[in-house]
């Protein structure tokens, strides 16, 4: 069945928003896997709350409209009932990297086979208006008005020291390398990680900034763990250093749902069982 | 009623859980129904263990303070109980014990050397004495070290020679009858929960819940399931959603602590409708409270835990018996009906190890999910006249699956349009009016002791094995809800029929299911109440109803 993977949803993002440019590489991104002959029925999405999550509406697919910060347990849930589905995590920056961080590491950790996408605009949105943990020092919001007085972390060098096997940034104004970013995480067997810079129109616009700054990498060997190290200090989201754009590291290991395997015993096996369990308790 | 009573105790580490479940099975063999309490502090080493055999010719769910054996591996298990049954037969450890009243002692260290066996067989060396002391026959000590001692052969060995060093003191006689299978609560809990057609077990540990997930983890492959242990119980929850989504039955299981965690995660399954069950085992609290030890203080707050209005079943069982047959029920109606089910039980239960035949543990019914048929464009909410929505999964064909948190109309698209949101919500309304319904078709109120008396005990969980000795003692009615939510009101009031002076016991200091049973109009006469995390005694709880009795 191709389907139309946009729904008839009304959608309530600002003019301007990054999140558009997001919903429509994802969008191209799984209609071509759906042309290569990957049926859409087995991709499941789980989007936290914020403007972000509002994709789990637009996007005509299998979704989990879940809660603040708890996209990656849900998708964990979801993989290992049914390794056989794709899943991919949409969630906010305040989602993936305040709320929900312990979430984010131990996925990484774990090395679970699901992708997820940051939509990284270093802003709370939807609440109008604050800091995120990758806003920078002295980000003046309605929560901070004198600027905030904590440094912003850098997430590609959390995911990195997590045990992430995917890590790439990617940015809303480069959709065609946002496309390739994002099909390779999808594509990619283990945790994929992508934090995507992503502008808020409305409250915190740095089309400009970003503009001066971001290049891509090249010759960058993703295999090497110390270059990669390197590489994502570049840029620690706070100084006004140049920001790379494309994969930093890629490696392939056991994933944590190949190593807890569903399990499938027939009712009555069970009972069986069940009943021996009571006789050896004798 | 014919009983006996041990308790065996030493510092922890020292093994005391095991020796109390030989101890047991022994005893069993012997022919009697038994009930093990155990006793412990919040510790790995060190610090006071013991375990409390109840043997009887009827089964029994509760100590009592009548002791008739003390087996002591040191010099405190003699200070702390000996005072409190000087009438006791002891059997003590000659190297830390240093003289003992009315008993006898055995050298372990010696036989140990003798045998070249290591400490970890100490215990079989106080366990033989025990059962020489006791007369009971070498046979039926070797065939429970056959059948449940590691490194049986060596084990016996130890025991055999404590066992030829004593004599006879107080001969426990043997009852003609089968031994039966010896389960813990949260064992039968999570056997419960296997029937039930449980795929996937969720928990981060915490006491007394741990041991669901230990012995699930341990029997993983047997019974055909996954058990995982994440970062925190906000995992735990989220997980085992994700893992209901997608098809899979999930359970999870924590203590309050670990259950406050989890209520934003409830409160998501009950606006997604997500079926999950999930096992809440109290302990004394507020806050870390005493961890090892019982309670029931947690009932209003699971009856009202997460934001919002939903429809939640709420089952407290109050032996291994109902907990195998509820925690299955619990995930089956959790599915039929798409909401939270809770199988609420506490320390003593899960943690204590009764008699079971599982041919006398009875029947529940076995509904079904209902799933979608595959016509027409799916609708995960779509409103039906039992307000459940048939299931479909992702990856499933031409099945668009849509899931959500956020008020929803019936596709699963949010919404915040009043007259649907008024809609969904009566949708999910009327899933409770229908599960109050097909309640009916189970015993959900048990009436017992003298079911025409007109004063009763009310109680709930394990506290009723305590009030039912009491009731035979005294000729009184028990009623025990098992089901709490939906409050079975129709049941509950046939229970009451005739009663004049209803007498709520409870673990907790505030009578909460005293005052749940107001809500619905029941009179309360009095309330016995209790918070020291110890369970109730049948003796001490005697004296108390006789004193409410009084006129």
């Amino acid at each position: 069945m191709t389907r139309n993977l946009i729904t008839p949803v009304q959608n309530t993002w600002c003019p301007g928003c990054g999140n558009f440019a997001i919903q429509h590489t994802l969008k191209d991104v799984l209609s071509d896997l759906e042309n290569e002959g990957k049926s859409l029925d087995d991709v499941v999405l789980v989007s936290g709350i914020g403007c972000h999550a509002k994709i789990a509406d637009y996007l005509n697919i299998n979704s989990v409209y879940a809660i603040h910060g708890r996209t990656v347990p849900v998708a964990t849930g979801i993989k290992l009932a049914n390794p056989r589905l794709t899943v991919v995590c949409c969630a906010g920056d305040g989602d993936a990297y305040a709320e929900g961080l312990d979430h984010l590491i131990f996925a990484a950790k774990r090395n679970v086979d699901i992708t997820i996408i940051v939509h990284d605009n270093r802003v709370y949105g939807l609440t109008t208006g604050q800091y995120t943990p990758t806003s920078p020092l002295g980000f003046r919001g309605k929560s901070t008005p004198a600027g905030t007085t904590e440094y912003p972390f850098n997430p590609l060098e959390l995911m990195l020291a997590s045990g992430a096997t995917y890590i790439a940034r990617g940015y809303t104004k480069k959709m065609p390398q946002l496309t390739q970013l994002l099909r390779q995480g999808i594509i990619h067997k283990g945790f994929a990680f992508i934090d995507v810079l992503q502008i808020c129109a409305s409250f915190f616009n740095m089309t400009e900034y970003y503009g001066q700054r971001v290049y891509d990498l090249t010759n960058h060997n993703t295999g090497d763990f110390t270059k990669a190290c390197a590489k994502v200090r570049e840029w620690d989201y706070n100084r006004d250093t140049p920001i790379a754009l494309g994969v930093f590291y890629e490696q392939t290991l056991p994933t944590f749902d190949d190593r807890n395997p569903v399990r499938d015993l027939p009712a009555d096996e069970r009972l069986h069982r069940i009943h021996d369990f009571f006789e050896v308790s004798k | 009623m014919k009983e006996v009573s041990v308790i065996v105790g030493g510092k922890a580490g020292d093994g005391i859980n095991n020796a109390g479940a030989i101890i047991a099975q022994i005893l069993n063999h012997l022919g009697y129904y038994v009930y093990i309490y155990t006793d412990y502090p919040s510790l790995i080493r060190g610090g006071h263990n013991f375990a409390l055999i109840r043997a009887a010719d009827i089964p029994v769910g509760a100590h009592n303070n009548r002791i008739d054996y003390l087996v002591a591996l040191n010099q405190e298990t003699i200070n702390l109980h000996f005072p409190q049954c000087p009438d006791c037969t002891v059997v003590a450890n000659a190297d830390l014990v240093k003289s003992v009243h009315n008993g006898q002692t055995v050298s372990i260290n010696t036989i140990l050397k003798e045998e070249t066996a290591p400490p970890i067989t100490a215990n079989s060396a106080m366990i033989g004495a025990f059962a020489k002391s006791a007369g009971i026959p070498w046979e039926i000590v070797s065939e429970v070290f056959r059948l449940h001692m590691p490194k049986a052969e060596e084990n016996s060995r130890v025991a055999r020679r404590a066992y030829d060093q004593i004599r006879t003191t107080r001969p426990i006689s043997a009852i003609p009858g089968p031994a039966h299978s010896l389960l813990s609560g949260n064992e039968a809990i999570g056997l419960g929960l296997v029937a039930g057609g449980l795929s996937s077990y969720i928990a981060y540990p915490m006491t007394p819940a741990s041991t669901i997930l230990h012995f699930l983890a341990g029997n993983a492959e047997r019974f055909g399931i996954t058990v995982i242990h994440p970062e925190n119980e906000i995992a735990v929850i989220l997980m085992a959603l994700g893992s209901a989504v997608a098809g899979a039955k999930t359970a999870i299981g924590t203590s309050g602590g670990g259950f406050c965690l989890m209520t934003e995660g409830l409160s998501f399954a009950a606006m997604a409708e997500i079926p999950i069950v999930i096992v809440v085992s109290q302990r004394t609290g507020p806050s870390t409270g005493l961890p090892t030890y019982t309670g029931q203080a947690d009932l209003q707050f699971v009856l009202h835990a997460g934001q919002g209005e939903f429809p939640r079943f709420i089952v407290a069982p109050a032996d291994p018996g109902e907990a195998y047959l509820w925690s299955a029920a619990a995930i089956r109606l959790s599915w039929k009906y798409q909401i939270p089910a809770f199988v609420l039980t506490d320390k003593t239960l899960s943690e204590g190890t009764y008699s079971l035949d599982i041919n006398q543990i009875g029947d529940l019914p076995a509904p079904d999910p209902i799933l979608w048929d595959g016509d027409g464009p799916y609708q995960r909410y779509r409103d039906t006249p039992s307000g459940v929505s048939p299931l479909a999964f992702p990856g499933g064909k031409d099945a668009i699956v849509k899931v959500n948190s956020y008020a929803h109309d019936e596709s699963g698209i949010t919404t915040e349009e009043a007259q649907l949101v008024t809609q969904m919500t009566e949708k999910r309304r009327k899933k409770e009016a229908k599960l109050r319904d097909e309640l009916n078709l189970y015993p959900c109120v048990n009436i017992r002791g003298s079911t025409g008396a007109t004063t009763a005990l009310l109680c709930w969980g394990s506290v009723r094995n305590a009030c039912d000795e009491v009731a035979a003692r005294l000729g009184l009615r028990v009623i025990q809800p098992v089901v709490l939510s939906p409050f079975p009101e129709q049941q509950f009031s046939v229970a009451c029929k005739g009663v004049q002076h209803l007498i709520a016991v409870e673990e907790n200091a505030t009578g909460q299911l005293a005052a749940l049973a107001r809500e619905y109009g029941t009179s309360i006469g009095a309330t016995i109440l209790k918070y020291d995390g110890r369970p109730f005694t049948p003796d001490e709880l005697f004296v108390k109803v006789q004193e409410v009795m009084a006129p």
